[in-house]
């Protein structure tokens, strides 16, 4: 809709979206040029949130970092625990038995779909729709309650461990997950007749927000932004990690580049979840959930390690320097966020306020977890 | 599958034309040994790292090539990944300070299914630290060139906002660093 | 002459009174009716159903201190909440509610009462400026460009009806519809085939006009906070809340008399002002089901929809309805 606009340096006005606002979901402020409803520049600034879980990191043994981890991103919390455990896992040479892999992959799907959800009901709400984000969080709670009853915690979870996961799961959590399946696939139904198929949401995304391959790749968005840019990647299958290899599952691609396209990703991405979790349980292997022989104190050895997972928002990575101590050297959190986040001031350029924010939406943003 | 990893793994030997590849040792012993070449790097560690290329193993390191060079080679670097169609992962630094110096790595990674980790880890000297930026060839490098100046007071030189992102905008502490005292 | 005076008097306080009542329980059955949608039970603490809920929020309104942003332009700010409020009111005075429930009867009642919507959009105007906040600045702006864009489409719209009834007083349009849904303007005749469109397109003006969902670009909460009246707290919000549900009322009203009848029976039995309510309410419960089911369009979306689709249909309607009055 923007044609080409003719900008007079002195009729612009600064316009500050944030620290608090309602469309940020969080402490993000981005400081907009505007020239009446077009954006003219904008600068994103960070850092209401930070916390340096980085030094943190190397000041407190490996098990003490693990709470931390979720503490990043407190809707998809799991992924980013598992990631953790694996990058120690991978360092110190701890094996997991089969089981316990198993567990991790149900969980953080679990979670996965969880926090697709939340994003879903928080960005229709965005777009205006404030009804879906009642369903969602509805659907969710199911998810939450069958989490918490193996994990103890409803968001912040610290559950998997190093060499396996905490608690092995019980009959109640498999009865609960088996019922959320078919719940969760009426549910996706539901949502794509109330709101994908809407006319006013449609014509609010389609070719809003384009983000080019290429321009994911100068920025290195991963996650559901890069697939929405038609890029097939996604560290569950390019990098298989865990038992993930195990798993028939496809990686939904659209090749549209607009926030539409980030939509459909996400809402495949549910389905696809609990095609995970369905197998998953079908194949659960019995056995111990930890390993037989764990050291008591874990210190890998000297070297630098690197570990990528796909949370829920993208392709997170543990850098991890070891001095051959109980405490990292150096902890480095790549979030996928603060990537996704960093191409906004280029590509809400020119866009119009309403769109751009549309934009904001669908890079589906947890703020603690950009400034960590 | 070792397709992109040979071809990036000569484009950037290319860089060392001096010391021609002497760094293949450690990949042979680490291919050859199994589990007991862990404690080989380490010992590698203690004298300083010549500049070169080494081949690592992914499934031990999450990596398969580990570039260390001269920040001046860094921007020829970036530019054969760059053309390789490699994506940025991430920037970071660490503080080696009992060799007084800085090390800045990036972390480079692939799209497609021809999966290669490429780190490029550059180090200066602790009490000026300068490294050429980046952000020219990967605009995205401009968030994590500031993070890492913020956290440990690299100057990348020629960043267009070199001011601080996740710290306090009147910051003059780096918090990474092996001796800040809060 | 003093008898009219102090008729259309007591027909200011009646209408001051039904309309702070029906904000009242408007929001009242708007977050019930909300809660239904969204499977919550909406406010059910206060009183039976929650019936107690809009008077304490009406007293906690009023006991809270009204601020004025530094800086704020005074004057305006203090305006704004009462001049949206003054024709939202003064409307009334002309609708019929029944045959004989009219404050006063006027030759003009069309033309005053969207005379006196367009109004509003000052009250707006006045409320974004004076409260020196860009969100509201840029909200208000908003909100008198889709006013001016809707009101065209509205108006012409409506003077399709005065071509069919030959009148431009209320009371009388609503008279000759009476008998039954036959003889409602909605129902296509010979001389006027495209009227359900017409109404289609009134109905969705009426929602543009009064700034409700998916047309709330002026408080779209998700871009511009609250909109227009972000800096307003206490009473001064308040008036705006009921100013946006008394608009409700009128624009319902005006659907009602020009289209549905006014009072009368769809069956032509016991015509009175219990139909005319139960079509307003009607009227209303739908508008809270599109406010709760659909997300916002943009401002562009919003303009082109009004000056690309809905004015060039409306003339043409105009066009058609005034040839084939002529030849029939």
């Amino acid at each position: 809709m923007s044609g080409p606009i003719q900008i007079q340096p002195d009729e612009t006005f600064i316009l500050n979206i944030g620290p608090q606002h309602p469309a940020t979901h969080g402490v993000l402020r981005i400081k907009m040029e505007m020239d009446g409803e077009y954006i003219v520049k904008a600068e994103t600034v960070l850092g209401y949130i930070h916390r340096m879980h980085e030094l943190m990191g190397e000041n407190r043994t490996y098990p003490q970092v693990l709470p931390n981890l979720s503490r990043l991103d407190y809707l998809g919390a799991m992924g980013y625990t598992h990631c953790h455990v694996l990058a120690i896992e991978r360092a110190a040479g701890i094996e997991v038995p089969e089981r316990a892999e198993y567990i991790r992959v149900i969980t953080v799907e679990l979670n996965r779909i969880a926090s697709h959800l939340f994003w879903f009901g928080a960005f229709v709400m965005d777009l205006g729709g404030f009804t879906p984000l009642m369903y969602a969080i509805q659907d969710r709670e199911y998810i939450l309650d069958a989490l918490e009853g193996i994990t103890g915690s409803r968001l912040t979870y610290c559950y998997h461990s190093f060499g396996g996961v905490a608690n092995d799961i019980d009959d109640d959590f498999i009865k609960a997950t088996r019922a959320i399946i078919p719940m969760m696939r009426k549910s996706l139904k539901k949502y794509e007749a109330l709101v994908t198929g809407n006319i006013i949401f449609r014509k609010r995304l389609e070719g809003i927000g384009p983000i080019s391959a290429e321009m994911c790749r100068k920025y290195g968005a991963t996650g559901a932004v890069a697939r929405g840019s038609g890029i097939d990647f996604d560290v569950r299958k390019n990098e298989p990690y865990s038992v993930y290899s195990d798993f028939d599952f496809d990686v939904p691609v659209y090749h549209e580049c607009d926030s539409l396209a980030r939509y459909m990703v996400r809402m495949d991405e549910m389905e696809q979840s609990l095609r995970i979790i369905e197998q998953g349980l079908d194949k659960l292997p019995d056995g111990p959930i930890m390993p037989a022989k764990k050291p008591k104190l874990i210190k890998p050895p000297v070297g630098d390690y690197y570990q990528a997972v796909e949370t829920a928002r993208g392709s997170f990575g543990i850098r991890l320097v070891s001095d051959g101590t109980k405490n990292a050297y150096r902890f480095k959190l790549r979030s996928p966020t603060y990537s996704n986040m960093s191409l906004f001031d280029e590509a809400c350029e020119g866009m119009l306020l309403m769109d751009a924010l549309a934009m904001l939406g669908s890079l589906d943003l947890v703020i603690p977890e950009i400034d960590r | 599958m070792t397709m992109i990893k040979e071809t990036v793994k000569l484009a950037l030997q290319d860089l060392f034309p001096d010391p021609p590849p002497v760094v293949e040792e450690p990949v042979a012993e680490a291919a050859a040994e199994g589990d007991e070449e862990k404690k080989k790097p380490a010992k590698k560690k203690e004298e300083p790292r010549v500049n070169g290329v080494i081949e690592r193993n992914h499934a031990e390191h999450g990596y398969d090539v580990d570039v260390q060079l001269e920040p001046g080679q860094l921007l020829a670097a970036v530019m054969i990944l760059d053309r390789a169609g490699f994506f940025l992962e991430s920037i970071t630094g660490v503080d080696w300070i009992k060799e007084d110096q800085l090390e800045s790595v990036y972390d480079f990674s692939r799209y497609d299914f021809d999966i290669c980790r490429v780190v490029i880890r550059t180090r200066t000297s602790r009490s000026e630290p300068k490294i050429p930026t980046i952000s020219k060839i990967y605009a995205g490098a401009s968030w994590h060139e500031r993070e890492t100046h913020d956290f440990f007071g690299i100057k990348f030189d020629g960043h267009p906002h070199l001011i601080p992102l996740l710290l306090p905008e009147d910051a003059d502490f780096h918090p990474l660093l092996k001796d800040f005292k809060p | 002459m003093s008898l009219t005076i102090l008729n259309v008097l007591a027909a200011v306080v009646a209408a001051i009174a039904f309309a702070a009542l029906n904000a009242a329980y408007l929001v009242w059955a708007e977050r019930r009716g909300a809660g239904r949608i969204q499977r919550r039970p909406g406010p059910n603490v206060n009183g039976p159903f929650g019936l107690l809920q809009p008077p304490c929020d009406g007293i906690k309104l009023m006991t809270k201190q009204l601020m004025i942003p530094g800086g704020a332009d005074k004057a305006l700010f203090m305006v704004a909440p009462v001049l949206t409020m003054i024709p939202a009111i003064a409307s009334f005075v002309t609708i019929p509610f029944s045959n004989t429930i009219v404050a006063h009867s006027m030759n003009v009642g069309v033309l005053m009462v969207i005379g006196f919507a367009s109004l509003g959009g000052m009250a707006i105007l006045f409320a974004g400026w004076g409260s020196r906040n860009k969100y509201s600045v840029m909200a208000s702006v908003r909100s008198v460009s889709q006013a001016i864009s809707y009101e065209v489409p509205l108006f012409i719209t409506a003077l399709t009806v005065v071509l069919i009834t030959g009148t431009l007083n209320l009371h009388e349009m609503a008279s000759i519809q009476a008998g039954g849904f036959w003889n409602w303007n909605i129902t296509p005749s010979l001389s006027s085939p495209l009227m359900p469109v017409s109404f289609l397109i009134f109905f969705i003006c009426i929602l543009a006009e009064t700034n409700r969902a998916p047309f709330d670009l002026g408080e779209a909460e998700s871009e511009l906070v609250a909109g227009f009246h972000t800096e307003y707290g206490s009473m001064g919000f308040g008036l705006f809340f009921m100013a946006e549900y008394a608009h409700i009322v009128i624009g319902t009203s005006l659907i009602t008399i020009l289209f549905l009848g006014g009072w009368g029976c769809p069956f032509g039995l016991y015509p009175g002002v219990w139909w005319f309510l139960i079509k307003i309410y009607f009227l209303i419960f739908s508008f809270i089901l599109i406010r709760w089911t659909f997300p916002r369009t943009t401002i562009y979306g919003l303009l082109n929809l009004s000056w690309k689709v809905l004015i060039p249909i409306t003339l043409f309607n105009l066009l058609l309805t005034a040839g084939l009055l002529k030849v029939f």
